[in-house]
């Protein structure tokens, strides 16, 4: 059943990534403009050349033909050519993509480690801890990720002079300093969701009968939450990190341009700016292959963690 | 006393004491900050002080006098007026999300529940489909596409957020449809449109409202995160998200409030907004 469940959301994946594909395909097709005076960039070109022209870049092609050529080349790692900078859309992504990566993994780490420890502890300790994490954590939940960025130079970098505000750095640690506060900024709300769900799961699970038993056969307190209590509230606490952490491969577009952080998000609002509209088409089509692939990926965690899942999928 | 007096004050208390645990203080505080939030995003333009839109670069980031409380912005403008003109293009957008999601939302989840079958079947994997685009992403390829500006945006967050609350509505109106009082106005006779109308969606109504506030706030961070980008609302339109870019060069200059004052006034609408969607909720699922 599991196998049979894992085959349908694979499918799943192919076809919403192809649908997400050919939107972003129709979507720059139809924008108003005109691609080949976008490439001459205003001038008039005689007509030979402009037959040339569109041979080339099989603009005399119908539209789903069009659509055709852009996917196959797009799954070979070429997205064209960027119009401001003459350059490989592949190669301006590839310079880009560690910035991001190093980015989203770092706010991960944090996700995971401070939201849930957050969570597991005030779901423990019941008092003015968890008072005050309930109270914080209601307020940054809400916390747009750009205020919680300025706020974060405001106070760690121009009053404190702790970490820098601005660029990537030279080297793994100067880098690593470069991006803590951006990874902050982009943690913060997530953390926040996942340090209350985890509350909550570990308090809901502490009530249960099982744990009761276990209380009462006189386990260990550091066994009895381990492998009675965390173990089964680690299924809505999976599934929210999984979740939140899909949804900083976009948001953090946002702090990279706060931050003036050299990554795909930035670069892609850049282009969006300035029309340049085959970067935006090769990066939301990385974005959303890579939102889509996580998304897929913690449903798969989740029916490792929970059999009753694909069991349920069959009716 | 007499025995009535007796019953009447001990039936005061036990109401004095219901409503005590029902209403509490944050959930007061969150209504009273989105009624103020409404009343300046609609009177806003008559509560400035000063011309929102007129530069003066003598003033360039002056701080707080008695005439300018929150003294002035990059362009010498004064930042108070630029707050309360904002409020309108801040809060008129995710008010717009709103009311679109909630409405398709509605739609396809009560006629998906209703109808069962292929079509809850096409609507529900599309639904799914449409989850591969995170709200932001379409946001700025719309964006992108057919130009900066409230519009595009609005449109595309629509489109994002719709299967969210599809998917929480449809769960509702099945277990809805399930309910005998259903069963019975179909052997009355009474039609699809009018049990549904009449009947089907008022019952979820408690649902409705808790989602529509909780997905007003979640657009009211998304918007204003494209008005920071520049993809949004654009300068030199006052709008909350706009003024915390156009104002971002005084936190390290030393001007952190022209900045920080916007910021301040999208959290405190959003986190007012996600308290009262959850009291809601909870209310909601109480009553049930």
């Amino acid at each position: 059943m599991r196998l049979r469940y894992f085959v349908r959301r694979l499918a799943m994946l192919i076809v919403s990534l192809l649908v997400a594909s050919f939107v972003i395909f129709a979507a720059i097709y139809l924008a108003p403009g005109n691609p080949i005076a976008a490439l001459s960039g205003g001038r008039s070109i005689p007509p030979d050349s402009l037959r040339v022209l569109e041979a080339r870049y099989h603009l005399d092609q119908p539209f789903l033909v069009q659509y055709w050529f852009w996917l196959t080349n797009a799954l070979h790692g070429n997205l064209g050519i960027s119009i401001t900078l003459r350059e490989n859309v592949s190669d301006l992504i590839a310079s880009r993509i560690s910035t991001t990566a190093g980015l989203v993994l770092y706010s991960s780490i944090l996700i995971i480690a401070l939201g849930v420890g957050l969570g597991i502890l005030s779901g423990l300790r019941p008092g003015l801890l968890d008072t005050s994490v309930l109270v914080i954590t209601a307020i940054s939940a809400s916390l747009p990720a750009f205020v919680a960025a300025i706020v974060l130079i405001l106070v760690f970098a121009v009053q404190l002079q702790w970490f820098p505000s601005i660029g990537n750095g030279v080297g793994f640690l100067d880098q690593v300093k470069h991006l803590t506060l951006p990874a902050f900024a982009l943690a913060v709300s997530s953390l926040a969701i996942v340090a209350r769900v985890t509350r909550s799961a570990i308090r809901e699970e502490a009530r249960r009968e099982h744990v009761q038993t276990a209380v009462s056969r006189g386990i260990p307190t550091a066994l009895l939450i381990w492998r009675h209590v965390l173990r089964n509230a680690a299924i809505p606490i999976t599934t929210i990190s999984g979740i939140t952490i899909a949804s900083l491969i976009a948001v953090a577009a946002v702090v990279e341009v706060v931050f003036g952080l050299a990554g795909l998000g930035a670069y892609l609002v850049l282009s969006a700016q300035s029309k340049d509209l085959a970067v935006v088409q090769g990066i939301s089509l990385l974005l959303v292959t890579a939102f889509v692939a996580v998304n897929v990926l913690v449903d798969v965690l989740y029916v490792v963690l929970d059999p009753r899942v694909s069991l349920g999928s069959r009716q | 006393m007499s025995v009535g007096a007796g019953l009447a004050t001990g039936a005061w208390r036990r109401y004095r004491a219901g409503r005590q645990r029902r209403v509490s203080p944050l959930l007061i505080i969150s209504a009273a900050v989105i009624v103020a939030a409404t009343f300046v995003a609609i009177a806003g333009p008559l509560l400035a002080p000063y011309n929102p839109d007129l530069p003066n670069l003598s003033q360039y980031f002056v701080g707080s006098t008695p005439d300018h409380l929150l003294g002035y912005d990059a362009q010498g403008r004064d930042v108070l007026s630029r707050l309360l003109v904002g409020a309108r293009t801040s809060m008129i957008g995710p008010l717009g999300v709103t009311l679109i999601c909630m409405t398709l939302g509605a739609l396809l989840a009560v006629t998906a529940a209703w109808r069962g079958g292929a079509y809850d079947a096409v609507i529900s994997s599309g639904l799914d489909i449409v989850f591969a685009f995170p709200g932001i992403l379409l946001a700025v390829l719309a964006s992108a596409v057919f130009g900066a500006g409230l519009v595009a945006p609005v449109l595309a967050l629509s489109v994002a957020y719709t299967p969210y609350v599809a998917r929480v509505l449809r769960g509702a109106a099945l277990r809805e449809r399930a309910q005998p009082y259903i069963a019975a106005l179909e052997v009355q006779g009474a039609s699809a449109t009018a049990i549904c109308m009449r009947h089907l969606i008022p019952n979820m109504l408690h649902l409705i409202i808790a989602q529509a506030t909780t997905l007003f706030g979640y657009a009211m961070v998304d918007l204003a995160a494209i008005s920071y980008l520049g993809l949004g609302i654009q300068p030199p339109a006052a709008d909350w998200g706009v003024m915390v870019s156009e104002n971002q060069q005084g936190i390290i200059q030393g001007f952190a409030t022209p900045s920080l004052a916007a910021g301040l006034c999208i959290v405190v609408v959003v986190v007012a907004f996600n308290i009262l969607g959850e009291r809601l909720y909870e209310r909601g699922e109480a009553r049930r």
